[in-house]
């Protein structure tokens, strides 16, 4: 008896709290306390950046003497559990008023109501387009900086394997970047000339190998409605892509797994052009000098494209003192702080009067190229709540093409996944 | 459960005690009895608890979910959709793609891990000198990280790895080993050896503790009798070791239903899908894609299936008497 009403005691808690739990998942992230007491939080996912965070700080640092209303306080995440955080704070009612966050994810975000529109008393206009953040036509997010992908390579070998080097008016043709590959591979220095950074996961794979598919004159999804990808994702232009992409492969161009750290290998003369960002940049010209040559991606028949959008800045829903976190990014957008990040990240400003600023980036600066990258062929990816599911699709389809798989049906199956998951959540409309 | 027998088990003799002290007796008795069993929930208890809240509750939890569309990003609250997740799930090549995958590093990894164990186990089991350096280098693997060692052997099966240069240098150069990890035939036996590696350690304690409870008179009658070293294990070993068989036999079926981790860090599923596992599915599918629902479907699925393998496995081994 005495067991038995004990195990039915036990039971019916766990019900309880079965049913609560399940109630409480329901809840939206729009009741935080946080700004209520004059003191603003600000999340940022760079506790493994000290450069980012230190200048991050600074700016902090600097809002908070210039007034006394408000103290903003930060609050440093590792990357790979910034999003979880989020995510399990949005749950439990507890967003900070000032987040940063993944460029993509900004629609995510914004249509799960983590997000506010922005209102800011500066002039966004300025800004670079890709580091923006706008869905619904609203503004919610905004960066201090962009990255762009590019092509390095060492002049000296171009020029053994008698390769013009591609500039940002005349990037390489589909054509000419196949030869260059052959007349690099002839050489015999390398095993694949090419290193596309086959080794990455996650959201390098549609960061880096959708620009392609775009330049082909494919896409991620149909940009009109954001309801469907097919036609987009597997029509001709995709299936072309395909097609080329594992060629590069097949042909021997570039390894169909490449090594974990790809500056690491280029500047160890094992391949001998690498695709990366613009990050690896400085590295790549402290170890080459004058030898290093920065190239824009290939033109494979709309131009040459690369993805845009990095991390930048919102402020929550559930914000206490949403005048102040605004105050806040205001400030913070001023040009010396734009470059003063930009500098300690190595990453292209956000704005003409913050790239001044920043040695590298003048008009005639070394890393001006990457800026011209950045405005002439940035696209955005695809502002819409299921970006975070076609990305795992197109990285999925992308590295099962690599890996061999038949072009048409990976691709159908992953328009076929894209599909049903925009439908199943009623087109990610609010 | 204890409440009736007290009073029952005091008959011819309670005549003789005084009145006021056969009532009292019971009844202090019954007391002790109910402090000694609230002692014993109290201690129970914060193992319970926590059992409760962090395996219990969030288990049912994904049941409750996996029949809602409940995302892990959404504005939305979770609506009721009844078996739909499931219908997605059973029509998905990929979901039998995994389990095919599954199926065959534990059809391959129980018989090829206990195996191991078993010889390593029989080898540190001697009164030899140095035995205890041994067994430790047996368990170090063990006790490093599945991540940590997964990281480690990525690099050895690499077309230029470790692996591949010793396959060169013992053949003179006749036999180039293939890129390990991105060939559909050599992905999975690959994780194979190395989570065979990675556990037999761990399963050769197990079947050391149940070695060391073989009686040595066994041992020495057979010695006097003159047997071989196979009739040895044979008769007395084999036989002996039943209750730890069974125990290993479940132990790394399920361990090796459950395979994610060696996925998740060396191949992501791939390539073309020979290595996706029902677990790295889930994962997948409820972190990477916020799908919470139809990553609690899998989950439920999965669930189903180790149950049902453990019972007929629990069954082929139960005692027969």
């Amino acid at each position: 008896m005495n067991t038995r009403f004990k195990r039915l005691l036990a039971a019916s808690l766990t019900a309880a709290t079965l049913v609560g739990s399940l109630a409480a998942c329901g809840t939206g992230a729009g009741n935080s306390k946080d700004g209520a007491n004059g003191e603003l939080t600000l999340w940022t996912h760079n506790a493994g950046n000290p450069d980012e965070l230190g200048a991050i700080q600074s700016i902090v640092d600097a809002y908070n003497q210039s007034q006394s209303k408000v103290k903003i306080k930060v609050q440093a995440f590792p990357q790979d559990s910034y999003n979880d955080s989020v995510v399990a704070a949005a749950s439990a009612n507890k967003l900070p008023c000032i987040v940063d966050i993944d460029g993509p994810n900004v629609p995510n975000w914004a249509w799960s109501k983590y997000l506010a529109p922005l209102n800011l008393s500066v002039d966004l206009s300025a800004n670079l387009p890709s580091t923006l953040g706008k869905w619904n036509g609203q503004t919610y997010s905004v960066g201090y900086y962009d990255v762009a992908l590019a092509m390095l390579a060492r002049a000296s070998d171009l020029k053994a394997a008698g390769v013009r080097i591609a500039t940002a008016d005349n990037p390489w043709t589909k054509d000419e970047f196949n030869g260059a590959l052959a007349a690099l591979k002839k050489l015999g220095k390398w095993d694949a000339p090419l290193d596309l950074g086959t080794a990455g996961t996650g959201e390098w794979l549609p960061y880096a190998y959708s620009p392609f598919l775009q330049s082909f004159g494919g896409d991620l999804i149909n940009r009109s409605d954001f309801q469907s990808a097919d036609g987009a994702l597997n029509g001709d232009k995709a299936v072309e892509w395909a097609n080329w992409f594992h060629g590069l492969i097949a042909d021997g161009y570039a390894a169909q797994k490449s090594g974990k750290d790809s500056t690491a290998d280029f500047l160890n003369n094992k391949s001998a052009i690498v695709y990366t960002g613009s990050w690896a940049a400085d590295k790549a010209r402290t170890a080459l000098g004058d030898d290093l040559v920065v190239m824009p991606s290939v033109d494979l028949g709309n131009g040459p494209k690369i993805g845009g959008g990095s991390w930048q800045w919102g402020v929550t829903t559930g914000c206490k003192n949403p005048e102040a976190a605004m105050d806040y990014l205001s400030f913070s957008l001023k040009p010396e702080n734009i470059a003063a990040v930009a500098k300690a990240t190595g990453t292209i400003p956000a704005t003409d009067a913050a790239a001044a600023l920043v040695p590298g980036y003048e008009p005639t600066g070394k890393n001006r190229p990457f800026l011209d990258f950045s405005k002439k062929s940035a696209v955005l990816r695809p502002e819409t709540p299921a970006y975070p599911f076609i990305a795992t699709e197109f990285g999925k389809a992308a590295q099962d093409i690599i890996s061999g798989a038949d072009p048409k049906q990976a691709l159908d199956k992953a328009v076929k996944n894209i599909d049903a998951n925009i439908k199943s959540n009623n087109g990610y409309k609010n | 459960m204890n409440s009736s027998p007290a009073p029952a088990s005091l008959p011819a003799t309670d005549r003789a005690v005084p009145a006021t002290s056969s009532a009292q007796k019971p009844r202090q008795l019954k007391k002790y009895h109910r402090r000694e069993q609230r002692a014993g929930w109290a201690m129970l208890s914060p193992a319970v608890i926590l059992l409760l809240l962090f395996v219990f509750v969030p288990a049912v939890l994904a049941f409750g979910l996996a029949f809602t569309n409940a995302r892990l990003i959404s504005p939305n609250p979770p609506v009721f959709v009844g078996v739909d997740n499931f219908v997605r799930l059973f029509a998905d090549d990929g979901f039998y793609r995994a389990l095919l995958n599954v199926a065959y590093f534990a059809v391959v990894v129980v018989p090829l891990q206990a195996g191991v164990a078993l010889l390593m186990a029989l080898l540190v089991n001697g009164k030899v000198r140095g035995v205890n350096f041994f067994r430790t280098i047996y368990f170090l693997p063990v006790v490093t990280s599945m991540v940590v060692v997964s990281l480690l052997w990525l690099f050895m099966y690499r077309q230029d790895g470790l692996l591949n240069e010793i396959i060169t240098r013992v053949t003179f150069g006749a036999v180039h080993g293939p890129d390990w990890l991105n060939n559909t035939a050599t992905a999975m036996p690959a994780i194979i050896l190395m989570s065979v590696w990675q556990g037999a350690g761990f399963h050769m304690i197990i079947w050391l503790s149940g070695l060391q409870t073989i009686s040595a008179d066994l041992y020495e009658a057979a010695d006097i009798d003159g047997v071989s070293r196979w009739q040895r294990f044979r008769y007395i070993t084999w036989p002996g070791l039943s209750a730890t068989r069974s125990l290993i036999l479940i132990t790394i079926t399920i361990q090796a239903l459950s395979l994610f981790t060696q996925v998740s860090v060396m191949t992501q599923g791939g390539p073309l899908d020979s290595t996706t596992t029902i677990v790295y599915q889930a994962v997948r599918a409820g972190f990477k894609q916020q799908e919470t629902s139809y990553a609690s479907a899998i989950s439920l699925v999965f669930f189903a299936l180790v149950l049902i393998v453990s019972a007929v496995q629990r069954y082929l081994t139960r005692e027969k008497s």
